[in-house]
């Protein structure tokens, strides 16, 4: 119990660090990964590391989805400091295998939505793996317009779908 | 009575279901319908020369000879033959181009009537043409429809024809008769004859479920081939009905299967870990093109339908997807998004030669061939989502819908109509559209649920 909320009080800060960055040129490279991460100790209660649940808790609930422009797929600074989270979770439990879904909004042709939910999917991979997160671990897969969460048909609605989640395999 | 020409035919047995994890029982499939050879020559031309949306056709009751029992109809041919009028009475107003009077406020001529018309009957109804046929049950349990249109006017017959056609199979003459009747007034090719694959939705809009279905022209022999476990899109026929391609999420992936309605068995296009999608016949049935994205960047591919090695058609790091082959197979349009945004270009069928046609305003996407290799039709991006068509050069551009987000052009047989599905805005809820060349005969076409990704099959073989 401890170590976890140890583990996010770390995370969080980090979380705060990388927020404050300014928004950088997508053609930067990912700064090195964190390197201080506490081993981790087994707990006997609470969710199974690598679960859904024991994930979100770890990097925060916002930290596990980054949002696209319209018709984009770059990783901007806001995306990559979500991506620094979720990559010093996976340094953490190097088990861990998970699969990033890519999604577009509603307001595309359907073929043309899943060839950018692959676009998306695969640059938030793209930025994992330069973090040091093995290419093996990670499985991508495009929803394209297939399955929104937010249901309005307006513009805060297809923000929130464009979308590219991560989601542990357990 | 017309001289019948009676041809054995070869039937197909209908193979055992094959299991798989998402696909319902197989359908039957359509058995062979035998056209029967007039053994007079036909004479006549058209004596209306109004417009063809004013042109009163009647069309009563089908006669029998005698009322005999049929799997076709519990009532007997007696009752089959109201309803081969009532088929053809709707195939030919919905298209928005006659107006027909059915059976149902017509008086049911005799069977001895059907070739030898009592004129007097029609010609105080105000009926400028008159459709008049039968229906015979054989022996061997097949029907026999025959199909008369004459001209009241000239009191005079413009066209006859008769099929043979298995029970189960009834709807197909109505059509047949009815493709008769409007190739003969219009001059154009015959379409009611054939079917329509799509995606049946059910659901909310963040829970959607979608199934593989088909169905005939006007929706009837409505089936489910998928049993909506997993998500399936963009559905194509062969060129011969005997196979549909289209996406599937069953292994959790986004592929491309070809299945095989005979057998209700399906396999993967290409065997490959990457996610495939956007899958089309080539109007030969020869190839198969389809999109593939590898590490996040999709192209188009192509590979033969008997197997072998994927041809990679397109190339670069933009999304290049889709695609629609002209009607002799020579060439393909197809959309990419090199130029920034969604815009339509054309290539050769080996991927040479690639060029951008659309420079109309707007974002052009979905690109869809006419069968009469004239025209081109897609979605148009400007706002709203809106059909349009244009030439194979890229002039002419002509937008036929208003909805807010019209999508996915599936052109008819015979290249006068065009199918489309319209999403509504906040709801999600689709539905299927049709609206001809000119765009102001725009119709629902009812499905029992709602519906998304049509594509309309040729003209049955």
């Amino acid at each position: 119990m401890n170590t976890r909320i140890a583990t996010t009080v770390m995370l969080t800060s980090a979380l705060a660090l990388a927020a404050c960055q300014k928004k950088a040129p997508e053609e930067i490279p990912p700064p090195p990964a964190e390197t201080t991460t506490p081993t981790p100790t087994p707990s006997s209660s609470g969710p199974a590391v690598g679960s859904m649940e024991h994930f979100m808790q770890a990097v925060g609930q916002a930290n596990t989805t980054v949002y696209f422009d319209t018709d984009r797929y770059n990783i901007d600074a806001e995306d990559s400091a979500k991506l620094q989270t979720q990559a010093q979770y996976f340094n953490q439990y190097p088990d861990v295998r998970f699969t990033i879904e890519g999604h577009a909004d509603e307001r595309g042709t359907r073929e043309y939505n899943l060839a950018l939910g692959e676009r998306r999917a695969n640059a938030a991979k793209n930025y994992l793996v330069s973090l040091g997160i093995p290419a093996s671990r990670i499985r991508t897969v495009s929803y394209g317009k297939e399955r929104p969460v937010a249901l309005g048909s307006n513009e805060a609605a297809w923000a929130q779908n464009r979308r590219a989640a991560t989601v542990t395999i357990d | 009575m017309k001289k019948l020409i009676f041809a054995t035919l070869a039937f197909v047995a209908s193979p055992l279901a094959a299991q798989n994890q998402d696909l319902g029982e197989p359908v039957p499939e359509g058995q062979e319908v035998e056209t029967i050879e007039q053994e007079e020559g036909l004479s006549g031309s058209v004596s209306f020369e109004g417009n063809l949306d004013d042109l009163g056709i009647a069309i009563p009751a089908f006669a029998t000879d005698r009322n005999a029992a049929t799997p076709a109809n519990a009532s007997g041919t007696e009752a089959l033959g109201v309803e081969l009028a009532r088929v053809i009475t709707a195939d030919l107003r919905n298209n928005g181009l006659f107006k027909p009077t059915g059976p149902d406020s017509l008086p049911k001529p005799s069977f001895e009537n059907i070739t030898s018309p009592v004129w007097s009957t029609w010609g105080v109804r105000g009926a400028e043409m008159l459709v008049h046929g039968y229906v015979r049950a054989r022996s061997d349990n097949r029907l026999t429809v025959g199909c008369y249109l004459y001209d009241m006017a000239l009191q005079q017959r413009l066209v006859a024809e008769g099929w043979v056609v298995a029970p189960a199979d009834w709807r197909r003459a109505a059509h047949k008769c009815a493709d008769l009747v409007y190739s003969r007034l219009t001059g154009e090719s015959p379409f009611f004859d054939s079917r329509i694959a799509y995606i049946a939705e059910t659901g909310p809009k963040d829970n959607r479920t979608k199934r593989l279905a088909i169905m005939d022209s006007d929706g009837a022999n409505h089936r489910f081939i998928t049993t909506g476990r997993s998500t399936a899109l963009t559905p194509r026929y062969s060129p011969d009905y005997s196979k549909l391609v289209y996406l599937s999420y069953v292994d959790g992936n986004p592929r491309i299967y070809i299945y095989d309605i005979g057998s209700g068995r399906q396999q993967l296009v290409t065997q490959s870990d990457n996610p495939t999608f956007a899958p089309r016949f080539s109007p030969d049935g020869r190839w198969i093109l389809y999109s593939m994205a590898v590490s996040g960047n999709t192209d188009i591919y192509r590979v033969s339908t008997s197997g072998g090695q994927p041809q990679r058609l397109t190339d670069g790091a933009s999304v290049d997807v889709g695609g629609s082959y002209s009607p002799d197979g020579s060439q393909i349009v197809f959309e990419s998004d090199r130029s920034g945004a969604q815009q339509c270009y054309i290539m050769n069928a080996d991927g040479s030669n690639q060029r951008r046609i659309s420079f109309g305003g707007g974002r052009c996407a979905t690109p869809e061939w006419s069968p009469r290799g004239d025209q081109i039709a897609f979605t148009r991006i400007a706002g709203d989502f809106n059909i349009a068509v244009m030439s194979p050069s890229g002039g002419n551009v002509r937008t036929l819908t208003r909805g807010w987000q019209d999508e996915a052009p599936t052109w008819a047989p015979n290249g006068r109509i065009i199918q489309f599905f319209r999403t509504q805005r906040n709801t999600g809820d689709t539905s299927l559209w049709q609206v001809d060349l000119t765009g102001e005969n725009e119709r629902r076409l009812p499905t029992p649920v709602d519906a998304s990704d049509p594509a309309w099959g040729p003209i049955l073989p």
